[in-house]
């Protein structure tokens, strides 16, 4: 039997391809673009609620899982600390010399400071290497999840969605 | 009305009956208010009209400022020690005893957590999840260091990754069943940051002389027989237990209601029609004591009692109390499907089938 992510407790590259909630190559070339991995049937709606530009849809049955419509999306990172499951991240592959930056929710302290050299994981928590902190948002209205945009190489954009810090 | 129970399912009653002029006492045994709403850090799912994205404990905090507004007495310290005929209680208000009666009795007591027995599982460190939410979240208390987490469902899950929080080590989650029982978000969040999951397997023994020391965990077979030679130890200092909640109905049974043992929903619960009224006439329930669910259904199974008693007591007439309802049932109706919420739901419709016989 092949280890799914029922048993893993992460989603495999290959479980995730080609999905609703995940943008095509094009398009994350084209800039920052949403990536909702979010496959399961829970009963869920926020992400949809909150796009001002009515790129995620849940609909009426809301454990429908959200599909994303990769043209509407303008990357403008609403959804990501709005998303109870901290499913959804910003991937921007439109960056020059092979880079791109993903955004990602942040719920633990110490925050890490811009310009900050971080180890990045991927879903298994497995090290990929080093990225480096191009931002941090935090304001009233995420509610206590923070934000942290990394820069890495281009390679890693669909695999990097953690980080550790190394202080 | 007579309100046992100050959490989600007993606030949201009491704030639905009050807003229609009932006059209101909650009782809770604890010195405060909220069930475990206040432990709650995480933001929750469900759409709009169940507060999804907001924190437990912000909704906890709202409850509280409107049960003020309206007036509500939020009686705590008080244990409601046995329901009786005619609805009346008694009730262990610090050190002595009052008889009260309520012409409407709302019995919204919550769960408790199951424990599993192992050798060591009595050695300070094992302690349940819930118990280290308690110590994280409200007391601001670090259960231990390096934590094994027994038992993948939401709420093992949910509270590793606040253990991670703290700023404890989790070191593994393990599960019996084959299969992560929790949401795969919350699995995949504890996962991203490294910790693994051992799915068919279960705890051996927990090691220490004085306190946990260790644990050793093993693998079981597909009847879930521990398979020799399939051992794996870990060096913690803290073995939380997450092996489901079982619902505080005693009080109920104890009074006469008709109880009916579902698995699906955590045990012994009592039979109840769709307003959430048992089979004895003005006696309701809502909330985990009327089948293991979560806050959300727990709001919204008290905002339907707290109606259907405005309703009785003649604070609201038909056509507003079944229009006001109707709205409830179809919030809940997400809640319970979906491949997490599906088998809740039909073990629901059984509850209310069984109290027509």
């Amino acid at each position: 039997m092949a280890k799914d992510s029922s048993i893993t407790g992460y989603l495999s590259e290959d479980e995730l391809k080609g999905r609703p909630g995940i943008p095509s190559e094009a398009r994350r070339r084209k800039g920052a673009v949403a990536v909702l991995e979010c496959l399961e049937d829970i009963p869920c709606n926020p992400c949809e609620a909150s796009c001002k530009v009515n790129a995620i849809d849940v609909g009426e049955d809301i454990t429908t899982p959200p599909r994303l419509y990769e043209d509407k999306c303008v990357g403008c990172r609403t959804c990501v600390p709005i998303c109870p499951g901290q499913a959804i991240f910003i991937v921007d592959e439109s960056l020059s010399d092979n880079k791109a930056t993903i955004e990602m929710p942040y719920e633990y302290q110490p925050l890490p400071e811009k310009g900050e050299m971080v180890t990045a994981l991927d879903r298994a928590g497995q090290e990929l290497g080093v990225a480096t902190v191009t931002a941090v948002k935090k304001t009233e209205k995420m509610d206590r999840t923070a934000t942290v945009i990394i820069e890495l190489p281009r390679e890693w954009s669909m695999k990097a969605r953690a980080i550790r810090l190394k202080r | 009305m007579v309100c046992v129970g100050a959490g989600p399912a007993g606030l949201a009653a009491a704030l639905e009956a009050a807003k229609n002029g009932v006059e209101v006492v909650v009782y809770d045994e604890n010195d405060r208010p909220g069930g475990q709403l206040f432990k709650q850090i995480h933001k929750f799912f469900g759409s709009k009209e169940h507060r999804a994205m907001e924190r437990g404990f912000n909704i906890g905090n709202s409850f509280l400022n409107e049960a003020r507004e309206l007036g509500v007495d939020v009686s705590l310290n008080s244990v409601v020690l046995g329901i009786y005929e005619n609805g009346t209680l008694n009730v262990m208000i610090k050190d002595r005893i009052e008889h009260v009666r309520g012409e409407k009795i709302l019995v919204a007591t919550g769960a408790s957590e199951n424990m599993i027995p192992f050798p060591g599982w009595t050695l300070p460190g094992v302690i349940g999840a819930g118990a280290a939410q308690t110590m994280a979240n409200i007391h601001g208390i670090r259960p231990g260091d390096n934590i094994l987490m027994v038992g993948s469902g939401n709420v093992g899950v949910i509270v590793s990754y606040q253990m991670l929080q703290a700023g404890s080590k989790v070191v593994a989650v393990i599960d019996a069943a084959p299969k992560i029982g929790g949401y795969a978000v919350h699995a995949a969040k504890i996962a991203r940051v490294g910790v693994p999951f051992y799915t068919s397997h279960t705890i051996k023994e927990a090691h220490g002389k004085d306190r946990v020391e260790g644990a050793t965990i093993i693998e079981v077979d597909k009847n879930w027989k521990p398979i020799p030679g399939t051992e794996k130890r870990f060096d913690v200092d803290t073995v939380c237990i997450a092996v489901g909640l079982n619902p505080m109905s005693q009080l109920l049974g104890m009074a006469g209601c008709k109880m009916i043992y579902v698995p699906n929903l955590g045990g012994r619960v009592p039979a109840h029609d769709v307003n959430q009224e048992t089979s004895i006439k003005g006696m309701y329930v809502a909330g985990d004591v009327s089948g293991i669910e979560e806050a959300s259904t727990a709001i919204i199974e008290g905002r339907i009692a707290g109606l259907a008693i405005a309703h009785r007591l003649g604070y609201l007439d038909e056509p507003g109390f079944l229009q006001q309802r109707d709205v409830q049932l179809k919030n809940m109706v997400g809640l319970r499907s979906g491949s997490h919420g599906e088998a809740r739901g039909k073990a629901k419709e059984y509850l209310n089938a069984m109290m027509k016989g």
